[in-house]
Protein backbone atom coordinates (compact mmCIF):
# COMPACT_ATOMS: atom_id res chain seq x y z
CA UNK A 1 0.00 0.00 0.00
CA UNK A 2 1.49 3.35 -1.08
CA UNK A 3 -0.90 6.67 0.00
CA UNK A 4 -0.55 9.40 1.75
CA UNK A 5 -1.59 9.37 5.44
CA UNK A 6 0.09 9.49 8.48
CA UNK A 7 -1.52 6.41 10.13
CA UNK A 8 -4.28 4.31 8.34
CA UNK A 9 -6.74 5.04 11.51
CA UNK A 10 -6.28 8.54 11.55
CA UNK A 11 -7.44 9.30 8.00
CA UNK A 12 -10.79 9.57 8.67
CA UNK A 13 -10.11 12.36 11.16
CA UNK A 14 -7.04 14.43 9.88
CA UNK A 15 -8.64 14.14 6.58
CA UNK A 16 -11.93 16.36 7.74
CA UNK A 17 -9.00 18.72 9.29
CA UNK A 18 -7.72 18.88 6.17
CA UNK A 19 -11.17 20.15 5.43
CA UNK A 20 -12.24 22.37 7.75
CA UNK A 21 -8.48 24.03 7.02
CA UNK A 22 -9.47 24.52 3.33
CA UNK A 23 -13.63 25.55 3.23
CA UNK A 24 -13.53 28.10 6.54
CA UNK A 25 -17.20 28.50 4.83
CA UNK A 26 -18.06 24.82 6.59
CA UNK A 27 -17.51 24.13 9.78
CA UNK A 28 -16.82 20.59 11.02
CA UNK A 29 -17.76 18.70 14.22
CA UNK A 30 -14.91 16.48 14.58
CA UNK A 31 -16.61 14.49 17.52
CA UNK A 32 -19.51 13.36 15.36
CA UNK A 33 -18.22 13.57 12.05
CA UNK A 34 -20.49 16.08 10.56
CA UNK A 35 -19.75 18.58 8.03
CA UNK A 36 -22.03 21.93 8.14
CA UNK A 37 -22.36 25.05 6.71
CA UNK A 38 -20.91 28.28 8.65
CA UNK A 39 -24.03 30.36 7.49
CA UNK A 40 -27.65 28.10 8.23
CA UNK A 41 -30.39 28.17 6.36
CA UNK A 42 -33.28 30.76 7.22
CA UNK A 43 -35.32 29.58 9.74
CA UNK A 44 -38.46 27.64 8.02
CA UNK A 45 -36.45 26.13 5.24
CA UNK A 46 -36.27 22.83 5.22
CA UNK A 47 -32.26 21.41 5.46
CA UNK A 48 -31.26 18.49 3.52
CA UNK A 49 -28.88 15.66 5.08
CA UNK A 50 -26.79 13.26 3.52
CA UNK A 51 -24.19 10.93 4.26
CA UNK A 52 -22.48 7.23 4.30
CA UNK A 53 -19.31 5.72 4.23
CA UNK A 54 -16.45 7.80 3.66
CA UNK A 55 -14.20 6.93 0.54
CA UNK A 56 -16.57 8.45 -1.91
CA UNK A 57 -14.90 12.00 -2.16
CA UNK A 58 -16.19 14.77 -2.74
CA UNK A 59 -19.58 12.85 -1.73
CA UNK A 60 -20.68 13.94 0.18
CA UNK A 61 -18.97 16.50 2.08
CA UNK A 62 -18.48 18.57 -0.57
CA UNK A 63 -21.58 19.30 -1.43
CA UNK A 64 -22.57 20.94 1.68
CA UNK A 65 -23.03 24.80 1.20
CA UNK A 66 -25.22 27.00 -0.61
CA UNK A 67 -28.02 25.49 -2.87
CA UNK A 68 -26.87 21.39 -2.25
CA UNK A 69 -26.93 19.95 1.57
CA UNK A 70 -27.34 21.45 4.73
CA UNK A 71 -24.74 18.58 5.87
CA UNK A 72 -23.07 15.86 5.33
CA UNK A 73 -21.92 12.90 7.68
CA UNK A 74 -19.28 10.66 7.17
CA UNK A 75 -19.37 7.03 8.30
CA UNK A 76 -15.68 5.34 8.56
CA UNK A 77 -14.50 4.25 4.77
CA UNK A 78 -16.81 2.24 3.07
CA UNK A 79 -19.11 1.86 6.31
CA UNK A 80 -22.09 3.54 7.12
CA UNK A 81 -22.33 6.72 9.50
CA UNK A 82 -23.81 5.58 13.01
CA UNK A 83 -27.50 6.96 14.06
CA UNK A 84 -25.93 9.04 17.11
CA UNK A 85 -24.02 10.72 14.18
CA UNK A 86 -26.89 11.44 12.13
CA UNK A 87 -29.04 12.07 14.73
CA UNK A 88 -26.59 14.85 16.07
CA UNK A 89 -26.91 16.01 12.57
CA UNK A 90 -30.51 16.40 11.79
CA UNK A 91 -31.31 18.18 15.03
CA UNK A 92 -28.16 20.80 14.03
CA UNK A 93 -29.53 21.56 10.60
CA UNK A 94 -33.34 21.68 11.68
CA UNK A 95 -34.93 25.22 11.01
CA UNK A 96 -38.04 24.28 12.02
CA UNK A 97 -39.46 22.83 8.78
CA UNK A 98 -38.14 19.11 8.73
CA UNK A 99 -35.28 17.76 7.28
CA UNK A 100 -34.83 15.54 4.67
CA UNK A 101 -32.33 12.74 4.61
CA UNK A 102 -30.80 11.49 1.35
CA UNK A 103 -30.25 7.78 1.90
CA UNK A 104 -27.58 5.68 -0.68
CA UNK A 105 -29.49 2.15 -0.56
CA UNK A 106 -27.11 -0.01 1.20
CA UNK A 107 -28.30 -2.31 4.12
CA UNK A 108 -25.75 -0.87 6.84
CA UNK A 109 -26.82 2.97 5.67
CA UNK A 110 -30.71 1.93 5.56
CA UNK A 111 -30.22 0.58 8.96
CA UNK A 112 -28.62 3.96 10.65
CA UNK A 113 -30.66 6.31 9.45
CA UNK A 114 -33.46 4.14 9.97
CA UNK A 115 -32.52 3.88 13.93
CA UNK A 116 -31.69 8.02 13.60
CA UNK A 117 -35.25 8.42 12.66
CA UNK A 118 -36.50 6.38 15.75
CA UNK A 119 -34.59 8.09 17.68
CA UNK A 120 -35.26 11.98 16.44
CA UNK A 121 -37.98 12.09 18.62
CA UNK A 122 -39.60 15.96 17.39
CA UNK A 123 -37.69 16.57 14.12
CA UNK A 124 -40.04 16.43 10.54
CA UNK A 125 -38.04 13.52 8.63
CA UNK A 126 -38.44 12.31 5.82
CA UNK A 127 -36.39 9.60 4.28
CA UNK A 128 -35.80 9.17 0.74
CA UNK A 129 -33.68 6.30 -0.98
CA UNK A 130 -31.31 6.89 -3.93
CA UNK A 131 -31.11 3.22 -6.09
CA UNK A 132 -29.74 3.98 -9.71
CA UNK A 133 -27.35 1.43 -10.23
CA UNK A 134 -28.79 -0.94 -13.17
CA UNK A 135 -26.14 -3.89 -12.87
CA UNK A 136 -27.80 -4.66 -9.45
CA UNK A 137 -31.15 -6.78 -10.18
CA UNK A 138 -34.03 -4.69 -8.24
CA UNK A 139 -35.69 -7.90 -7.09
CA UNK A 140 -36.79 -9.76 -3.47
CA UNK A 141 -33.89 -11.96 -4.13
CA UNK A 142 -30.84 -8.86 -3.57
CA UNK A 143 -31.36 -5.53 -1.13
CA UNK A 144 -31.99 -3.81 -4.00
CA UNK A 145 -30.28 -1.90 -6.39
CA UNK A 146 -27.08 0.46 -4.94
CA UNK A 147 -27.35 3.67 -4.90
CA UNK A 148 -24.13 5.55 -6.73
CA UNK A 149 -24.08 8.45 -9.28
CA UNK A 150 -27.73 9.65 -9.13
CA UNK A 151 -27.29 10.94 -5.84
CA UNK A 152 -24.81 13.74 -7.06
CA UNK A 153 -27.95 15.12 -9.30
CA UNK A 154 -30.39 14.71 -6.33
CA UNK A 155 -28.29 16.58 -4.02
CA UNK A 156 -27.83 18.82 -6.67
CA UNK A 157 -31.40 19.36 -7.93
CA UNK A 158 -33.08 18.73 -4.59
CA UNK A 159 -30.74 21.30 -2.88
CA UNK A 160 -31.87 23.86 -5.22
CA UNK A 161 -35.41 22.76 -4.45
CA UNK A 162 -34.75 23.44 -1.23
CA UNK A 163 -33.41 27.14 -1.29
CA UNK A 164 -36.81 28.25 -2.97
CA UNK A 165 -38.37 27.41 0.10
CA UNK A 166 -40.22 24.51 -0.78
CA UNK A 167 -41.74 22.15 1.94
CA UNK A 168 -40.64 18.88 3.14
CA UNK A 169 -43.05 16.76 1.50
CA UNK A 170 -42.73 18.86 -1.98
CA UNK A 171 -38.84 17.94 -1.86
CA UNK A 172 -39.59 14.19 -0.66
CA UNK A 173 -41.33 13.95 -3.62
CA UNK A 174 -39.48 15.50 -5.85
CA UNK A 175 -36.23 13.46 -4.72
CA UNK A 176 -38.08 10.05 -5.22
CA UNK A 177 -39.10 11.52 -8.73
CA UNK A 178 -35.54 11.76 -9.68
CA UNK A 179 -35.00 8.13 -8.18
CA UNK A 180 -37.22 6.69 -10.45
CA UNK A 181 -35.70 8.92 -13.38
CA UNK A 182 -32.05 8.38 -13.17
CA UNK A 183 -30.01 5.19 -13.58
CA UNK A 184 -25.85 4.82 -13.67
CA UNK A 185 -23.36 1.78 -14.27
CA UNK A 186 -20.03 1.16 -13.38
CA UNK A 187 -16.85 -0.21 -14.44
CA UNK A 188 -13.45 -0.60 -12.74
CA UNK A 189 -10.20 -1.18 -13.77
CA UNK A 190 -8.58 -1.60 -10.83
CA UNK A 191 -9.71 -2.37 -7.26
CA UNK A 192 -9.62 0.27 -4.08
CA UNK A 193 -7.39 -0.10 -1.16
CA UNK A 194 -8.85 0.52 1.72
CA UNK A 195 -6.66 2.33 4.49
CA UNK A 196 -6.99 -0.34 7.53
CA UNK A 197 -6.90 -3.48 5.23
CA UNK A 198 -3.85 -2.46 3.61
CA UNK A 199 -4.15 -4.16 0.88
CA UNK A 200 -6.55 -4.31 -2.60
CA UNK A 201 -10.44 -5.03 -2.27
CA UNK A 202 -10.23 -7.42 -4.90
CA UNK A 203 -7.55 -8.91 -7.54
CA UNK A 204 -8.38 -7.98 -10.75
CA UNK A 205 -5.57 -9.07 -13.54
CA UNK A 206 -4.61 -6.24 -15.86
CA UNK A 207 -6.19 -7.78 -18.83
CA UNK A 208 -9.50 -7.82 -17.21
CA UNK A 209 -12.18 -5.29 -16.07
CA UNK A 210 -15.39 -5.72 -13.46
CA UNK A 211 -18.50 -4.86 -14.86
CA UNK A 212 -20.99 -3.01 -12.83
CA UNK A 213 -18.71 -2.40 -9.86
CA UNK A 214 -20.10 -0.84 -6.83
CA UNK A 215 -18.52 2.12 -5.45
CA UNK A 216 -16.95 0.11 -2.22
CA UNK A 217 -15.25 -1.82 -4.52
CA UNK A 218 -17.58 -4.56 -3.96
CA UNK A 219 -17.29 -6.95 -7.25
CA UNK A 220 -19.37 -6.51 -10.07
CA UNK A 221 -21.36 -9.19 -11.37
CA UNK A 222 -19.40 -10.03 -14.45
CA UNK A 223 -15.75 -10.05 -14.91
CA UNK A 224 -14.88 -9.07 -19.00
CA UNK A 225 -12.23 -9.32 -20.65
CA UNK A 226 -10.14 -5.57 -20.77
CA UNK A 227 -12.09 -3.27 -23.79
CA UNK A 228 -11.52 -0.04 -25.73
CA UNK A 229 -12.96 3.05 -24.54
CA UNK A 230 -15.36 2.52 -27.30
CA UNK A 231 -16.86 -1.07 -26.40
CA UNK A 232 -16.63 0.14 -22.66
CA UNK A 233 -19.02 3.11 -23.01
CA UNK A 234 -21.49 0.65 -25.03
CA UNK A 235 -20.95 -1.86 -21.78
CA UNK A 236 -21.72 1.15 -19.94
CA UNK A 237 -24.73 2.87 -21.46
CA UNK A 238 -26.27 0.17 -23.51
CA UNK A 239 -27.76 -1.74 -20.13
CA UNK A 240 -28.84 2.07 -18.70
CA UNK A 241 -30.51 2.47 -22.13
CA UNK A 242 -32.18 -0.71 -21.94
CA UNK A 243 -33.45 -0.47 -18.56
CA UNK A 244 -34.89 3.26 -18.90
CA UNK A 245 -36.47 4.98 -21.52
CA UNK A 246 -34.64 7.93 -22.01
CA UNK A 247 -36.15 9.04 -25.45
CA UNK A 248 -37.96 12.65 -26.06
CA UNK A 249 -36.78 14.30 -22.84
CA UNK A 250 -34.23 16.32 -21.92
CA UNK A 251 -31.52 13.91 -20.23
CA UNK A 252 -28.42 15.18 -17.55
CA UNK A 253 -25.35 12.72 -17.96
CA UNK A 254 -22.69 12.37 -16.10
CA UNK A 255 -19.56 10.69 -16.36
CA UNK A 256 -17.65 10.20 -13.03
CA UNK A 257 -14.25 9.00 -12.68
CA UNK A 258 -13.75 6.71 -9.50
CA UNK A 259 -10.82 8.37 -8.34
CA UNK A 260 -7.39 6.72 -9.91
CA UNK A 261 -8.56 7.91 -13.70
CA UNK A 262 -7.13 10.51 -15.33
CA UNK A 263 -9.56 13.68 -16.70
CA UNK A 264 -8.02 12.90 -19.91
CA UNK A 265 -9.56 9.45 -20.15
CA UNK A 266 -12.57 10.75 -18.87
CA UNK A 267 -13.03 13.23 -21.44
CA UNK A 268 -12.60 10.53 -23.77
CA UNK A 269 -14.36 7.96 -22.70
CA UNK A 270 -17.44 11.11 -22.58
CA UNK A 271 -16.76 11.60 -26.19
CA UNK A 272 -17.67 8.04 -27.40
CA UNK A 273 -20.88 8.00 -24.56
CA UNK A 274 -21.69 11.16 -26.23
CA UNK A 275 -21.62 10.18 -29.57
CA UNK A 276 -23.46 6.49 -28.32
CA UNK A 277 -26.22 8.64 -26.79
CA UNK A 278 -26.92 10.30 -29.93
CA UNK A 279 -26.73 7.23 -31.97
CA UNK A 280 -29.50 6.23 -29.79
CA UNK A 281 -31.62 9.54 -30.12
CA UNK A 282 -30.99 11.06 -26.60
CA UNK A 283 -30.96 14.48 -26.33
CA UNK A 284 -28.46 15.50 -23.78
CA UNK A 285 -29.12 18.84 -22.30
CA UNK A 286 -26.63 18.99 -19.83
CA UNK A 287 -22.90 17.44 -18.42
CA UNK A 288 -20.76 16.53 -16.04
CA UNK A 289 -17.37 14.85 -16.12
CA UNK A 290 -15.33 14.47 -13.64
CA UNK A 291 -14.21 12.67 -10.09
CA UNK A 292 -17.45 13.41 -8.06
CA UNK A 293 -18.18 9.90 -6.40
CA UNK A 294 -15.47 7.73 -5.72
CA UNK A 295 -14.11 4.62 -4.39
CA UNK A 296 -10.61 5.92 -2.82
CA UNK A 297 -8.11 4.85 -5.52
CA UNK A 298 -10.06 2.73 -7.74
CA UNK A 299 -9.60 3.21 -11.82
CA UNK A 300 -12.54 3.31 -13.69
CA UNK A 301 -15.10 4.97 -14.31
CA UNK A 302 -19.51 4.88 -14.14
CA UNK A 303 -22.08 7.15 -16.78
CA UNK A 304 -25.37 8.08 -14.73
CA UNK A 305 -28.51 9.22 -16.94
CA UNK A 306 -31.45 11.35 -15.71
CA UNK A 307 -34.41 11.68 -17.31
CA UNK A 308 -35.10 15.78 -16.82
CA UNK A 309 -37.54 18.51 -17.66
CA UNK A 310 -37.85 22.48 -17.40
CA UNK A 311 -38.28 22.66 -13.99
CA UNK A 312 -35.47 19.90 -13.49
CA UNK A 313 -33.25 21.96 -15.70
CA UNK A 314 -34.04 25.05 -14.20
CA UNK A 315 -33.02 23.59 -10.41
CA UNK A 316 -29.84 22.05 -12.22
CA UNK A 317 -28.98 25.63 -13.19
CA UNK A 318 -29.12 26.94 -10.32
CA UNK A 319 -26.29 29.04 -8.13
CA UNK A 320 -24.73 26.25 -5.88
CA UNK A 321 -21.55 26.97 -3.80
CA UNK A 322 -19.65 23.70 -2.78
CA UNK A 323 -16.69 22.66 -2.18
CA UNK A 324 -16.78 20.43 -5.36
CA UNK A 325 -19.97 22.36 -7.03
CA UNK A 326 -19.98 25.92 -7.67
CA UNK A 327 -21.50 27.87 -10.56
CA UNK A 328 -23.86 30.89 -11.34
CA UNK A 329 -22.35 32.53 -8.59
CA UNK B 1 -28.89 -22.66 37.45
CA UNK B 2 -28.26 -19.19 36.51
CA UNK B 3 -25.74 -16.82 34.25
CA UNK B 4 -23.95 -13.77 36.31
CA UNK B 5 -23.39 -10.11 35.03
CA UNK B 6 -19.84 -11.28 35.93
CA UNK B 7 -20.33 -13.95 33.41
CA UNK B 8 -22.00 -12.01 30.40
CA UNK B 9 -19.12 -9.35 31.14
CA UNK B 10 -16.51 -12.19 30.93
CA UNK B 11 -18.48 -13.21 27.21
CA UNK B 12 -17.68 -10.29 26.10
CA UNK B 13 -13.80 -9.94 26.59
CA UNK B 14 -13.67 -13.69 25.22
CA UNK B 15 -15.45 -12.13 22.28
CA UNK B 16 -12.78 -9.36 21.77
CA UNK B 17 -9.92 -11.62 22.12
CA UNK B 18 -11.50 -13.91 19.56
CA UNK B 19 -12.48 -10.85 17.11
CA UNK B 20 -9.31 -9.99 17.61
CA UNK B 21 -7.29 -13.28 16.52
CA UNK B 22 -9.91 -13.80 14.06
CA UNK B 23 -9.93 -10.13 12.67
CA UNK B 24 -8.30 -10.84 9.26
CA UNK B 25 -10.37 -13.59 8.33
CA UNK B 26 -13.11 -11.71 9.13
CA UNK B 27 -11.96 -8.96 6.83
CA UNK B 28 -10.43 -11.67 4.19
CA UNK B 29 -13.72 -13.03 4.29
CA UNK B 30 -16.16 -9.60 3.31
CA UNK B 31 -13.73 -9.03 1.02
CA UNK B 32 -14.73 -12.26 -0.76
CA UNK B 33 -18.35 -10.90 -0.83
CA UNK B 34 -18.52 -7.50 0.63
CA UNK B 35 -16.70 -4.47 1.37
CA UNK B 36 -13.57 -6.06 3.35
CA UNK B 37 -14.28 -4.16 6.41
CA UNK B 38 -15.47 -6.67 8.85
CA UNK B 39 -12.90 -7.71 10.63
CA UNK B 40 -11.86 -3.64 11.28
CA UNK B 41 -15.34 -2.56 12.37
CA UNK B 42 -15.97 -5.55 14.81
CA UNK B 43 -12.62 -5.25 16.22
CA UNK B 44 -13.47 -1.82 16.67
CA UNK B 45 -16.86 -2.12 18.48
CA UNK B 46 -15.56 -5.01 20.94
CA UNK B 47 -12.74 -2.99 21.85
CA UNK B 48 -15.11 -0.19 22.59
CA UNK B 49 -17.25 -2.10 24.40
CA UNK B 50 -15.01 -4.15 26.49
CA UNK B 51 -13.39 -0.67 27.11
CA UNK B 52 -16.73 1.13 28.73
CA UNK B 53 -17.49 -2.29 30.99
CA UNK B 54 -14.45 -2.20 32.28
CA UNK B 55 -14.95 1.30 33.35
CA UNK B 56 -18.55 1.70 33.95
CA UNK B 57 -18.95 -2.00 35.37
CA UNK B 58 -22.77 -2.08 34.78
CA UNK B 59 -24.06 -4.80 37.75
CA UNK B 60 -27.29 -5.84 36.22
CA UNK B 61 -28.08 -7.61 33.04
CA UNK B 62 -30.15 -4.62 31.59
CA UNK B 63 -27.68 -2.40 32.12
CA UNK B 64 -25.09 -4.55 30.65
CA UNK B 65 -27.29 -5.05 27.61
CA UNK B 66 -27.52 -1.32 27.08
CA UNK B 67 -24.32 -0.56 27.15
CA UNK B 68 -23.22 -3.24 24.91
CA UNK B 69 -25.67 -2.46 22.62
CA UNK B 70 -25.45 1.61 22.16
CA UNK B 71 -21.87 1.07 22.11
CA UNK B 72 -22.00 -1.38 19.27
CA UNK B 73 -24.76 1.18 17.70
CA UNK B 74 -22.37 3.94 17.82
CA UNK B 75 -18.89 2.71 16.89
CA UNK B 76 -19.49 -0.11 14.67
CA UNK B 77 -20.89 1.50 11.91
CA UNK B 78 -22.08 -0.70 8.66
CA UNK B 79 -24.61 -3.39 8.92
CA UNK B 80 -23.23 -5.18 11.75
CA UNK B 81 -23.61 -1.67 14.50
CA UNK B 82 -27.63 -1.86 14.18
CA UNK B 83 -27.81 -5.67 14.12
CA UNK B 84 -25.39 -6.76 17.15
CA UNK B 85 -26.43 -3.59 18.77
CA UNK B 86 -29.90 -4.39 18.26
CA UNK B 87 -29.29 -8.04 19.92
CA UNK B 88 -27.93 -7.04 22.85
CA UNK B 89 -30.22 -4.28 23.43
CA UNK B 90 -33.19 -6.57 23.64
CA UNK B 91 -31.12 -9.64 25.06
CA UNK B 92 -30.82 -6.69 27.70
CA UNK B 93 -34.20 -5.59 28.21
CA UNK B 94 -35.43 -8.98 28.53
CA UNK B 95 -33.10 -10.28 30.92
CA UNK B 96 -34.09 -7.18 32.91
CA UNK B 97 -33.28 -5.49 35.85
CA UNK B 98 -30.83 -8.31 37.08
CA UNK B 99 -27.85 -9.48 38.81
CA UNK B 100 -28.53 -13.49 37.98
CA UNK B 101 -30.27 -14.46 35.38
CA UNK B 102 -32.01 -17.60 35.58
CA UNK B 103 -31.42 -19.48 32.56
CA UNK B 104 -34.87 -20.47 30.97
CA UNK B 105 -34.81 -16.69 31.01
CA UNK B 106 -31.58 -16.18 29.85
CA UNK B 107 -32.81 -18.61 26.76
CA UNK B 108 -35.81 -16.44 26.74
CA UNK B 109 -33.08 -13.10 26.34
CA UNK B 110 -31.61 -14.96 23.63
CA UNK B 111 -34.59 -15.50 21.36
CA UNK B 112 -35.57 -11.67 22.13
CA UNK B 113 -32.05 -11.12 20.91
CA UNK B 114 -32.79 -13.18 17.87
CA UNK B 115 -35.86 -11.31 17.10
CA UNK B 116 -34.65 -7.83 17.05
CA UNK B 117 -32.29 -8.83 14.55
CA UNK B 118 -34.52 -10.50 12.28
CA UNK B 119 -37.07 -7.42 12.55
CA UNK B 120 -33.90 -4.75 12.02
CA UNK B 121 -32.22 -7.05 9.28
CA UNK B 122 -35.26 -8.35 7.51
CA UNK B 123 -33.93 -11.22 6.99
CA UNK B 124 -34.58 -14.80 6.90
CA UNK B 125 -32.97 -18.37 7.97
CA UNK B 126 -30.75 -19.15 4.39
CA UNK B 127 -30.64 -15.50 3.26
CA UNK B 128 -26.67 -16.11 3.91
CA UNK B 129 -26.89 -13.61 7.04
CA UNK B 130 -25.74 -13.98 10.71
CA UNK B 131 -29.21 -15.05 11.14
CA UNK B 132 -28.03 -18.90 9.56
CA UNK B 133 -25.41 -18.94 12.79
CA UNK B 134 -27.67 -16.88 15.42
CA UNK B 135 -31.03 -18.64 14.79
CA UNK B 136 -29.66 -22.33 15.12
CA UNK B 137 -27.41 -21.68 18.01
CA UNK B 138 -30.55 -19.65 20.32
CA UNK B 139 -32.51 -22.80 19.60
CA UNK B 140 -30.10 -24.94 20.23
CA UNK B 141 -29.39 -23.28 23.92
CA UNK B 142 -33.08 -23.55 24.23
CA UNK B 143 -32.89 -27.98 23.26
CA UNK B 144 -29.52 -27.82 25.65
CA UNK B 145 -31.22 -26.30 28.18
CA UNK B 146 -33.93 -29.33 28.42
CA UNK B 147 -31.73 -32.12 28.18
CA UNK B 148 -28.51 -30.73 30.05
CA UNK B 149 -26.70 -28.22 32.02
CA UNK B 150 -25.71 -24.32 31.30
CA UNK B 151 -22.15 -25.35 29.63
CA UNK B 152 -23.91 -28.03 27.66
CA UNK B 153 -26.48 -25.82 26.33
CA UNK B 154 -23.68 -23.39 25.59
CA UNK B 155 -21.80 -25.56 23.65
CA UNK B 156 -24.26 -26.95 21.62
CA UNK B 157 -25.29 -23.38 20.62
CA UNK B 158 -21.98 -22.73 19.78
CA UNK B 159 -21.53 -26.37 17.74
CA UNK B 160 -25.04 -24.68 16.07
CA UNK B 161 -23.94 -21.82 15.40
CA UNK B 162 -20.65 -23.46 13.63
CA UNK B 163 -22.80 -25.50 11.50
CA UNK B 164 -24.56 -22.76 10.52
CA UNK B 165 -21.70 -20.63 9.26
CA UNK B 166 -20.34 -23.59 7.35
CA UNK B 167 -24.12 -23.92 5.71
CA UNK B 168 -23.83 -20.34 4.41
CA UNK B 169 -20.77 -21.31 2.45
CA UNK B 170 -23.29 -23.35 0.04
CA UNK B 171 -25.91 -20.39 0.22
CA UNK B 172 -26.83 -17.90 -2.07
CA UNK B 173 -27.53 -14.48 -0.37
CA UNK B 174 -30.56 -12.88 -0.59
CA UNK B 175 -29.71 -9.54 2.10
CA UNK B 176 -26.71 -7.38 2.58
CA UNK B 177 -24.43 -6.11 0.06
CA UNK B 178 -23.34 -10.00 -0.98
CA UNK B 179 -26.76 -10.16 -2.55
CA UNK B 180 -25.31 -8.01 -5.15
CA UNK B 181 -22.99 -10.96 -6.67
CA UNK B 182 -26.07 -13.33 -7.66
CA UNK B 183 -24.72 -16.37 -7.57
CA UNK B 184 -21.16 -15.50 -7.11
CA UNK B 185 -21.89 -15.43 -3.47
CA UNK B 186 -21.65 -19.17 -3.96
CA UNK B 187 -18.71 -20.82 -1.85
CA UNK B 188 -17.90 -18.22 0.28
CA UNK B 189 -19.28 -18.37 4.13
CA UNK B 190 -20.98 -15.48 5.26
CA UNK B 191 -18.87 -13.07 7.29
CA UNK B 192 -21.54 -11.86 9.83
CA UNK B 193 -22.25 -15.84 10.46
CA UNK B 194 -18.64 -16.22 11.00
CA UNK B 195 -18.56 -13.35 13.96
CA UNK B 196 -21.57 -14.49 14.94
CA UNK B 197 -20.40 -18.57 15.55
CA UNK B 198 -17.20 -16.46 17.43
CA UNK B 199 -20.02 -14.94 19.65
CA UNK B 200 -21.32 -18.19 20.71
CA UNK B 201 -18.00 -19.85 20.81
CA UNK B 202 -17.21 -17.02 23.46
CA UNK B 203 -20.62 -17.77 25.05
CA UNK B 204 -19.69 -21.57 25.65
CA UNK B 205 -16.32 -20.60 27.24
CA UNK B 206 -17.40 -18.38 29.62
CA UNK B 207 -20.57 -20.32 30.68
CA UNK B 208 -18.20 -23.45 30.47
Amino acid sequence: MKKLINAPSDVLAESLVGLAAAHPELRVDHVHRVVYRADPKPHGTVALLSGGGSGHEPLHAGYVGFGMLDAAVAGEIFTSPTPDQILEATTRIDRGAGVLHLVKNYTGDIMNFDMAVELAGAVAIESVVVADDVAVEDSTFTAGRRGTGLTVLIEKIVGAAAEQGRDLEELAVLARRLVASGRSMGVALSSSTVPESGKPTFDLPEDEMELGVGIHGEPGRERVPLASAKDTARMLVEPILADLDFGGVPVVVMLNGMGATPLIELYLVYGEVSALLKKAGVSVARSLVGNYITSLDMAGCSVTLLRADDEILGLWDAPVSTPALRWGI
Amino acid sequence: MTVSVSQLIDWMTRFDVLVEEHRTELTDLDSAIGDGDHGTNMARGWNAVVEKLNSEKPEYADDFGKLVGMTLISSVGGASGPLFGTFFLRLGSTAGHEQKVAVEHFAHALEAGLDGVIERGKAELADKTMVDALEPAVRAFRTGLAVGDLAYAARLASEAAQAGRDATRDELAHKGRASYLGERSLGHIDPGAASTALLFQALAEALA
